[in-house]
């Protein structure tokens, strides 16, 4: 989806350090986009970290990155070509 | 971007060498320390100048887990050390982050001092109702009729008002938000650090295991949630009429945000002017004093 | 340890006819000292009152804090911050002060705290002399640690023990106590400031290596940890807890085994360069008079009016209270008959004396209850009794 000449949304790719999350769901509750879900399968320490449900959605927002209470959750950007966005270019 | 594998952006700042932390699943101090880092990378600072200083409790142990100078020092003391390092060296971005019960409970005679004097300080108060580390035990915060370990019939006692007891005292900065506005804590941060004089920025934050739990208020993101809901921002409110009832409105927002000299600031003009050239002035006398 | 000279700012040269709190702050000035947090408390007050008064022409910080645990507190900030720090208290200021040099002492922070004893207990004597806050100098704090104490008796002495005061912190990166009393602080008397360059002055060892590789408690062969000061980038953490030598707290028996033989040993390891002490003919003594501060110029008196009589009396002045001078009470003991410690207080470091004296010869205390001094006969009375 293109608009405005060349300006595209941005993808974001969702990195999830399993073994930190103590499963407390505030990044799937406070998605925008409704990417993420609890999974079924346990972590280290025995909780249920997050599973991408489908990462297209994802629009780079940061949230679950800030929220996430255990540093456990962070985004890049997808594509790192996209019209000179650089990562620092967080809302 | 070179292909170095990505890392969280919040690790720069943090002992990744000390993680896991010790907080428990669900609690918001965790989301207050990452707004703080936010503000960190924002913030365009000398980031070898800025000192945590932490006192005792859950929120007391934020010192020890942020990658710059950080100090863990004793209960109740985090401002007065704090207020050390920034008369010791005023080029210093002095931060104290600590919780409800270490800065105006047994703290209270350092913070209201400290405001009262207009120390360049900035104050990062985690305020989960009640003294977790210990137990969950009633504090000066706890709203009245919540259950906590010491007062298990119910408190009865009339809690401190955060921010009315910071602009009363001579607070120029105050901001209360819940553990959920984290970009708006970090906007409030960075304003609190780059302001001279006494900053407090409060975060009211779930607390799951301690006053969660024995008030059954279900878990984190119940708790997270709700104080959300129950929140209403009101910018430069009264102080006054903002106090919190158990499980009631939250009045959040920039409540004061008003220009008085600071304590070094005070120090060089009045000394200035009644010495004059004798005086050795202290410290760099920013821009605008001169 | 670098050995300098005095910043001639602060050293008010020349001789003064000053009273011992107006020296502890000119003590403190010459010896680098440029910040000084503090709370008034009689008999200690006039050390502030003086440094609040010289420290703008100098270039410092004097504050007031609003008690004496902010006041510890500050002094522990301000010296991370590379300062020399000081405050000056009493009784009651001294027993709030304790939580947080314990801290200074966990985080081996050089800086010195004057005490002007007045009587006790409690609010006690505001205005008149005592020495019965020796045991708590030496244990005040809770759990194992150590400290230095040195006591002056006049204020030519508080100036010059100030200095050495500093020194020894800053050698030692430990809290040192100058112990004095009200009737040394409130006593005038003349007081000789020598030029700059004749004062040394120590400075803490600064850490040169890399920022990244910085252990705030790793100690060197001397067993002091080099130090660094906030803002300089090392990103180092420090915490009241029990930690390892990177500053990062470790909770268990092996951890706290090496902190605590750590934080002592230091000290007592290096305890023959620390203690000063002052002896006058007690190598061929009967009875040895043993004192400090104040007392032991009373003792004087008595000492001088017992060897009229041909008693042969020694008389040994600790300079060092903490740590006590224990090897050498050890061997004197062998050769006196006893020794005779006159403090004013019911009995305090005479127990450390007994101890230390191990049952070789009597030890016998004068006890003075506080609020003056000895009468010097009751002195010579117990120095011509222990004799016999």
């Amino acid at each position: 989806m293109v608009y405005f000449g060349e300006l595209r949304p941005h993808k974001g790719k969702i990195h999830i350090i399993k073994d930190r999350c103590k499963g407390c769901g505030f990044c799937v509750e406070y998605c925008p986009k409704d990417v993420l879900e609890l999974s079924k399968e346990y972590n280290a320490k025995g909780y249920h970290p997050p599973f991408i449900k489908d990462e297209d959605n994802c629009c780079y927002c940061q949230l679950c990155e800030t929220i996430c209470p255990e540093f456990a959750i962070y985004v890049t950007l997808k594509n790192e070509e996209d019209q000179g966005e650089k990562e620092q270019s967080r809302p | 971007m070179n292909k170095e594998k990505p890392r969280h952006p919040v690790e720069q700042f943090l002992r990744m060498d000390r993680m896991p932390h010790i907080w428990c699943p669900g609690c918001g101090i965790g989301t207050v320390v990452t707004s703080f880092t936010e503000a960190l990378r924002k913030g365009e600072m000398d980031l070898d100048k800025v000192c945590v200083v932490s006192g005792i409790g859950c929120t007391g142990r934020v010192a020890g887990y942020i990658k710059l100078d950080s100090f863990h020092t004793t209960h109740g003391r985090a401002v007065p050390f704090a207020t050390g390092l920034k008369l010791g060296n005023p080029e210093l971005n002095v931060v104290v982050f600590s919780g409800d019960g270490d800065i105006v409970g047994i703290g209270g005679n350092h913070f209201i001092h400290a405001a009262r004097r207009n120390m360049d300080l900035t104050i990062i108060v985690v305020n989960n109702f009640n003294y977790a580390m210990t137990g969950g035990q009633v504090a000066a915060t706890t709203p009245i009729e919540a259950n906590a370990s010491t007062s298990p019939y119910g408190n009865f006692e009339y809690p401190f008002s955060i921010p009315y007891l910071a602009e009363a005292s001579g607070a120029t900065y105050v901001a209360r938000w819940t553990a959920l506005h984290i970009r708006r804590i970090t906007k409030s941060i960075q304003e609190a650090m780059a302001k001279p004089g006494f900053s407090v920025v409060e975060v009211i934050t779930p607390c799951v295991t301690l006053y969660g739990r024995r008030n059954r208020l279900g878990d984190g993101l119940n708790i997270l949630k709700y104080y959300y809901d129950q929140s209403e921002i009101q910018h430069n409110a009264d102080p006054r009429n903002i106090n919190i009832s158990y499980q009631g409105k939250l009045i959040v927002g920039k409540f004061v945000d008003k220009e008085k000299p600071t304590f070094l600031d005070a120090m060089n003009q009045h000394l200035n002017k009644v010495l004059g050239d004798d005086y050795q002035k202290y410290g760099k006398i920013r821009e605008d004093q001169q | 340890m670098k050995k300098n000279k005095a910043d001639p700012k602060g050293v008010l040269t020349g001789t003064h006819f000053l009273d011992g709190d107006f020296s502890l702050a000119e003590g403190a000035l010459a010896a680098g000292c440029r910040f000084f947090g503090g709370y008034p408390i009689t008999p200690s007050t006039e050390t502030a009152e003086r440094f609040s008064e010289r420290i703008p022409r100098v270039g410092g910080v004097f504050i007031q804090m609003e008690d004496e645990l902010g006041t510890m507190a500050v002094l522990i900030g301000a010296s991370w911050a590379g300062k020399k720090a000081m405050s000056v208290t009493s009784g009651p200021g001294f027993s709030l002060m304790m939580e947080n040099l314990g801290l200074a002492c966990m985080l081996e922070t050089p800086l010195v705290l004057a005490n002007v004893q007045r009587g006790g207990p409690s609010t006690g004597l505001p205005t008149l002399t005592g020495q019965q806050d020796m045991m708590q100098a030496r244990w005040g704090s809770h759990g194992d640690y150590e400290i230095i104490a040195i006591s002056p008796d006049s204020p030519q002495e508080c100036f010059d023990f100030t200095i050495e005061a500093f020194n020894l912190s800053e050698k030692y990166r430990v809290p040192v106590l100058v112990m004095t009393d009200e009737c040394v602080g409130h006593m005038h008397e003349k007081v000789v400031i020598p030029p700059a360059e004749e004062i040394e002055v120590s400075e803490r060892k600064l850490y040169k290596g890399p920022k990244d590789q910085y252990l705030p408690f790793k100690p060197d062969k001397d067993g002091i940890p080099p130090m660094v000061k906030a803002g300089d980038g090392y990103q180092f953490h420090v915490t009241g807890l029990t930690h390892d030598e990177r500053g990062y707290p470790v909770i268990n028996a092996e951890c706290q085994d090496w902190c605590v033989r750590h934080l002592v040993d230091k000290i007592k390891n290096n305890a023959d360069d620390i203690i000063q002490i002052e002896e006058d003919q007690t190598d061929s003594a009967e009875v040895v008079v043993v004192s400090y501060g104040i007392s032991s110029r009373v003792a004087v008196r008595a000492v001088n009016k017992a060897r009229k009589e041909g008693l042969k009396v020694g008389n040994l002045r600790l300079i060092t209270v903490w740590p006590f001078p224990e090897k050498r009470i050890r061997k004197l003991a062998k050769d006196v008959k006893a020794f005779v410690f006159p403090e004013i207080n019911y009995g305090q470091v005479v127990h450390e004396l007994e101890r230390c004296a191990g049952g070789q010869c009597k030890v016998v205390g004068v006890p003075h209850m506080g609020g003056g001094v000895h009468n010097p006969d009751d002195i010579y009375k117990v120095i011509k009794e222990a004799a016999k």
